[in-house]
């Protein structure tokens, strides 16, 4: 039996059905988390002195950038965290393991229906940010966003982040045996692509279209690999009997 | 068809040396005590875990990690937890699974699971509202959606009360009679003999299989129960030498227990006999062993192995 996307889209389908009724995920991680993020920025967009230095303007724009960054990584991770361990803490793991579904399929579902909300919450986050930097900010303020690279940035580096706080997310959850670790873990696995990020937009680490490009295709490269990694690591037995094989 | 099939995790054996066949639209039984390797034996069968010893083919395949997706297309297994998304709908997590088996016409397939558990009316409802016996029944039309070869129950009726029991009992004898090859996993002993054609007793090996009937003639003896008011003076010289009466002992009840070669030959001796003896008959009836009998017996037996 060869790859179905039937199969992929019922675990999609499915898990967008479960976020829709889960006040958790609606609520907190897909509302107010977000808006915790953009809070810090639009404060730094909007307290910034006209008269400021345009090099401080610059780490200003970094790093509410930065902040905004930790929307694809944070947000992702505590869902997709939950994937498998929590599919296993109310019985539904073995049922859904009987099926004919492999396990790449169910891991290509679950990432999607991670990565989607995702991307519609962090890109309108982003947009809120960009239209109040538009509408209120300082001209200097204002030229420092628009003008320099961080908006592309910012767009190629959301789903680059989150693709890689998905698989390790998935990747904790489908070894962990508890729900709450699997969720600390995996917060804590997406700390080194955003502390690079975040060294650069300090400074501590120049940063230079061929250092964010280089970034962004280990990214994508780890992005693009990282279902074929985690399905390596998903052991229907394991997960059923709980016995390492 | 299972042969010579075992399973251990690391030194603990959960199951050894099983082997047995199950014919098309048969309902074949599954007993055995709490961790005797039921539910560990139907998880490898549906291709959850793989076998560390022996063969099987299951619904036409032989069972290997190649032919998973496949076997599992073919089969259902409904686990001993239902199992249920609660925060979505009846239809909707019917809806799921129709996916995850790849159907086509999925309303009409979900309106007949549904109707064949009576859940019709429900099916707009969360699964987290159900009880616990109407969540059995929507996990029982997720079992059925995509009409298996074979459907593996693991202890449909657990923690069920005896109403919601007789529903998945009747249900269990519906599918018997469309076809439905059915491996039913239970220790409720009435349960199998009411509704299984054959059943094996399990308990890390397989100690028996066989009809339930045939079970109870392979291991107890045919017997008379006779009850008379009072008791007999001399029993020994009442049954002695009767035609088809084998021996005789005074049974729990207070009765008396005459183990027999042929009841129908025996019955009409020993009501003479009794009568001849000046003794008032109360009951002389053939004493039946129920599949409970046969299983303590079979478990009892392990117990007393497993002490010396």
């Amino acid at each position: 039996m060869s790859f179905s996307w039937t199969r992929v889209k019922a675990i999609l389908v499915k898990e967008l059905n479960d976020y829709r009724r889960n006040r958790f995920v609606m609520v907190f991680t897909m509302t107010i988390l977000p808006v915790v993020f953009i809070a810090v920025p639009t404060v730094q967009l909007l307290v910034a002195p006209a008269a400021e230095a345009s090099s401080k303007l610059d780490a200003r724009v970094g790093l509410s950038l930065l902040y905004l960054l930790l929307i694809p990584a944070i947000v992702p991770s505590t869902v997709s965290a939950y994937s498998v361990i929590g599919e296993r803490e109310q019985g539904t793991l073995e049922p859904i393991l009987i099926t004919p579904i492999r396990r790449e399929e169910f891991l290509i579902g679950k990432a999607l229906a991670v990565i989607m909300p995702t991307l519609v919450v962090a890109y309108t986050i982003f947009g809120a940010f960009l239209a109040t930097a538009a509408l209120f900010a300082h001209p200097g303020m204002r030229s420092a966003i628009f003008a320099g690279s961080h908006i592309p940035v910012q767009v190629a580096f959301t789903p680059l982040l989150a693709g890689w706080s998905i698989w390790v997310g998935i990747a904790i959850s489908a070894r962990s045996s508890d729900v709450r670790v699997a969720q600390q873990l995996s917060v804590f696995a997406n700390l080194p692509p955003v502390a690079i990020v975040a060294l650069m937009g300090f400074n501590v680490i120049p940063p230079s279209t061929g250092l964010a490009l280089g970034l962004a295709a280990l990214l994508l490269t780890l992005d693009a690999l990282g279902w074929r990694a985690v399905a390596a690591m998903f052991d229907r037995e394991r997960l059923i009997t709980g016995v390492r094989t | 068809m299972v042969e010579r099939l075992g399973k251990r995790f690391g030194d603990r054996v959960a199951f050894d040396d099983v082997s047995f066949e199950v014919g098309c639209g048969e309902v074949f039984g599954f007993l055995g005590p709490n961790g005797a390797g039921k539910t560990t034996t139907v998880r490898t069968l549906g291709t959850l875990i793989a076998p560390s010893s022996g063969s099987a083919i299951v619904a036409g395949l032989p069972l290997s990690p190649e032919n998973g997706p496949a076997i599992r297309a073919r089969i259902s297994i409904m686990p001993e937890s239902p199992g249920l998304y609660r925060r979505l709908t009846v239809a909707e997590n019917l809806r799921c699974f129709a996916g995850l088996y790849e159907l086509d016409d999925v309303p009409g397939r979900i309106e007949r699971a549904l109707r064949a558990v009576n859940l019709l009316d429900r099916a707009g409802d969360p699964c987290g509202s159900l009880s616990k016996g109407l969540r059995q029944r929507v996990a029982l039309a997720r079992a059925i959606l995509n009409d298996p070869a074979v459907l593996f129950l693991d202890e449909p009726t657990s923690g069920l009360d005896p109403v919601a029991s007789r529903e998945v009992h009747e249900l269990i004898a519906s599918l018997r009679e469309r076809g439905v090859t059915i491996f039913l996993t239970t220790h409720r002993l009435e349960e199998a003999e009411r509704l299984c054609h054959r059943v094996a007793i399990m308990n890390t090996t397989l100690r028996l299989v066989g009809r339930p009937d045939e079970l109870r003639e392979r291991l107890f003896n045919l017997a008379l129960e006779v009850r008379v008011r009072g008791s007999l003076e001399n029993p020994g010289s009442v049954f002695a030498g009767l035609p088809g009466v084998d021996g005789w002992r005074v049974s729990d009840s207070g009765g008396y227990e005459l183990t027999v070669s042929d009841p129908e030959i025996a019955a009409p001796s020993v009501a003479r006999a009794l009568i001849g003896a000046g003794a008032d008959i109360l009951s002389l009836a053939e004493s039946r062993h129920s599949l409970e009998d046969v299983y303590l017996e079979l478990i009892d037996e392990d117990t007393e192995a497993k002490r010396r």
